[in-house]
């Protein structure tokens, strides 16, 4: 019931956001539209394409394929690809280092370009190490992968610290960050209004203050700007960068949304007041049976409320990579003059909604992070109310 | 499952290193700066507000006073103006009294004078009247012995003289 009530206060709240929400709700119901529609034609598409596609090698235009290359462009990445030879099969693009830590063989560094691609296996002092499916595992000699059950691969992993594609766009948006951000500190020095770039980053900041910060924390609100500024722009950028032709997927990792959401819950924990505490383990203003009913709710709402942070930023810009790439992908399989350009311009339409997505869950990531840092650190004066604890 | 089976243990040890590490350089280098320049801008903002605010309200008080003095200037002219014209009038009632005054004084100096005048002027007539009687009683005495027809005759012209006197 509590849950309800919190909802309701978001949408009651944040009127624009329960529109934006609505819209994107409407969107994604379209496109599931589109997609099972796409999906039978896919089926026409490839039993004609059987018989078309022969001796057309490495190219990709099946619908194994098309998901192969788009689960693979979803995947981190140990090779900065450009482009590929579907031909000839050749990739161009950036091999970067491999870190790897394996408990019995130690610590490693190497380039990425010694795995080939997954062709060749890297040997390490008597270890093989194969990369399969843009993971490395450890294998015998001849590079077997064995799997379970349930078609998971069984082989031992080393730990991966390698400079990967998600971890140079990491990166990437940092220093971009990093460069926005000083310069537009450094502008007030020469005056107290920014100048060029600064001056559309500057509202940008007085938003998350004003209507994300202060309205959701309340007067405590400055300890956390920090935080808050920082995991809006990281992950609009980043959500942004996932946009251009660099193909990145950072946000629509699980690691790295577990990662934010993680910092968020610490957060949290760590500014919760004795009220906070007090309303997860003992609620106050209710009859005793119902605390005891409520102490393991509230306890699984500690963590239920990151966690859908982490999947909720996850599954949409999955998402949307996956639509964008589905839609590509049709144009390059169903091959005809008409689909062509109706697929393409679906991907422009989609892709311009991506873009507000790329905004709305930067938002909503840091929105929320705001709203549970504020009920941690809000102070309750009048105990026993009904009025449900937002 | 794909999720956990998914999950990159190595990525998520930098995406945390890289999160605490551009919080804290942004917190240092950006948004310290920024948050701060911003907070002193629109105070400087109120302030600007809130002082002219209060010039308007001083500007009205002093436009207030100004009023309330020349209200009390055009009294006070008022006033004094009405006292001068009083203190004309008083004047002039004043003058007129001294001068009718001072004329009287004139006048009843005039006839002290013109009464002495007249006392020193009979004085000097009966003066001269003793002394003509005394002559005439001379020429009288003179003639008696000549004539005293002729001697009477004398006495009566001279005192019918004297009469017209």
């Amino acid at each position: 019931m509590k849950t309800e009530y919190r909802f309701n206060f978001l949408f009651t709240f944040a009127p624009k956001l329960s529109k934006a929400i609505f819209m994107q709700f409407i969107t994604r119901v379209c496109l599931l539209a589109i997609m099972i529609l796409a999906n039978s034609w896919l089926g026409l598409a490839k039993s004609e394409g059987d018989k078309d596609d022969q001796g057309h090698g490495g190219k990709v235009n099946t619908e194994e394929e098309v998901e192969a290359y788009i689960d693979h462009h979803l995947d981190d990445s140990h090779y900065f690809n450009l482009f590929s030879d579907g031909e000839t099969g050749e990739h161009f693009g950036i091999p970067l280092p491999v870190i790897i830590y394996d408990f019995d063989n130690g610590l490693h560094f190497f380039s990425s370009s010694k795995f080939h691609h997954g062709e060749d296996l890297v040997e390490i002092d008597g270890q093989h190490y194969k990369l399969y499916h843009s993971k490395i595992y450890k294998t015998d000699a001849e590079g077997t992968i064995t799997y379970d059950e349930e078609g998971f691969v069984e082989n031992e992993k080393p730990l991966d610290f390698s400079i990967t594609k998600n971890l140079i766009g990491m990166i990437l948006a940092s220093v971009l960050l990093l460069w926005m951000f000083t310069s537009l500190a450094k502008s007030y020095k020469k005056g107290q209004i920014p100048t060029g770039f600064g001056r559309a980053l500057e509202p940008l900041v007085i938003y998350v203050r004003d209507d994300i910060a202060k309205p959701n924390i309340g007067p405590k609100y400055k300890k956390y700007m920090s935080f808050l500024l920082t995991v809006f722009f990281f992950i609009w950028i980043l959500n942004l960068l996932g946009m251009t032709p660099l193909g990145f997927n950072v946000t629509g990792n699980i690691a790295v949304t577990f990662a934010l959401a993680l910092v968020t819950f610490i957060i949290v924990q760590f500014s919760g007041n004795k009220d906070y505490w007090k309303h997860i383990f003992w609620m106050p203003g209710v009859p005793i049976p119902m605390k005891i009913v409520l102490m393991p709710i509230e306890i699984l709402g500690m963590f239920t409320k990151p966690f859908a942070l982490m999947i909720r930023l996850f599954a949409n810009m999955t998402a949307g990579h996956v639509v964008i790439m589905s839609l590509l992908g049709l144009i390059v399989i169903m091959q005809n003059w008409i689909a062509g350009p109706a697929f393409f311009g679906f991907t422009i339409m989609i892709s311009v909604i991506e873009l507000l997505v790329a905004f709305l869950q930067a938002y909503i990531f840091t929105l929320l992070s705001a709203l549970y840092i504020g009920m941690a650190v809000e102070e309750h004066d009048d105990h026993g109310d009904d009025v449900p604890v937002v | 499952m794909k999720l956990v089976e998914d999950f990159s243990f190595g990525l998520f040890f930098w995406q945390i290193l890289v999160l605490i590490v551009l919080i804290f350089l942004l917190r240092k280098y950006a948004w310290g700066p920024i948050l701060k320049s911003l907070n002193e801008r629109e105070e400087g903002i109120q302030k600007a507000l809130d002082s002219a605010e209060e010039a308007k309200k001083e500007m009205q008080s002093l436009k207030a006073d100004n009023e309330k003095m020349k209200q009390e200037a055009r009294q006070e002219r008022d006033a004094m103006l009405k006292e001068a014209q009083q203190m004309k009038k008083q004047m002039i009632s004043e003058a007129a009294e001294e001068a009718a005054k001072k004329a009287d004084d004139i006048i009843a100096k005039a006839q002290t004078a013109i009464e002495s005048e007249k006392k020193a002027a009979i004085d000097d007539l009966r003066q001269q009247v003793s002394q003509y009687s005394v002559e005439i009683a001379e020429k009288v005495l003179q003639q008696e012995l000549k004539d005293k027809k002729e001697q009477q005759k004398l006495v009566n012209k001279y005192l019918e003289d004297v009469k017209l006197n």
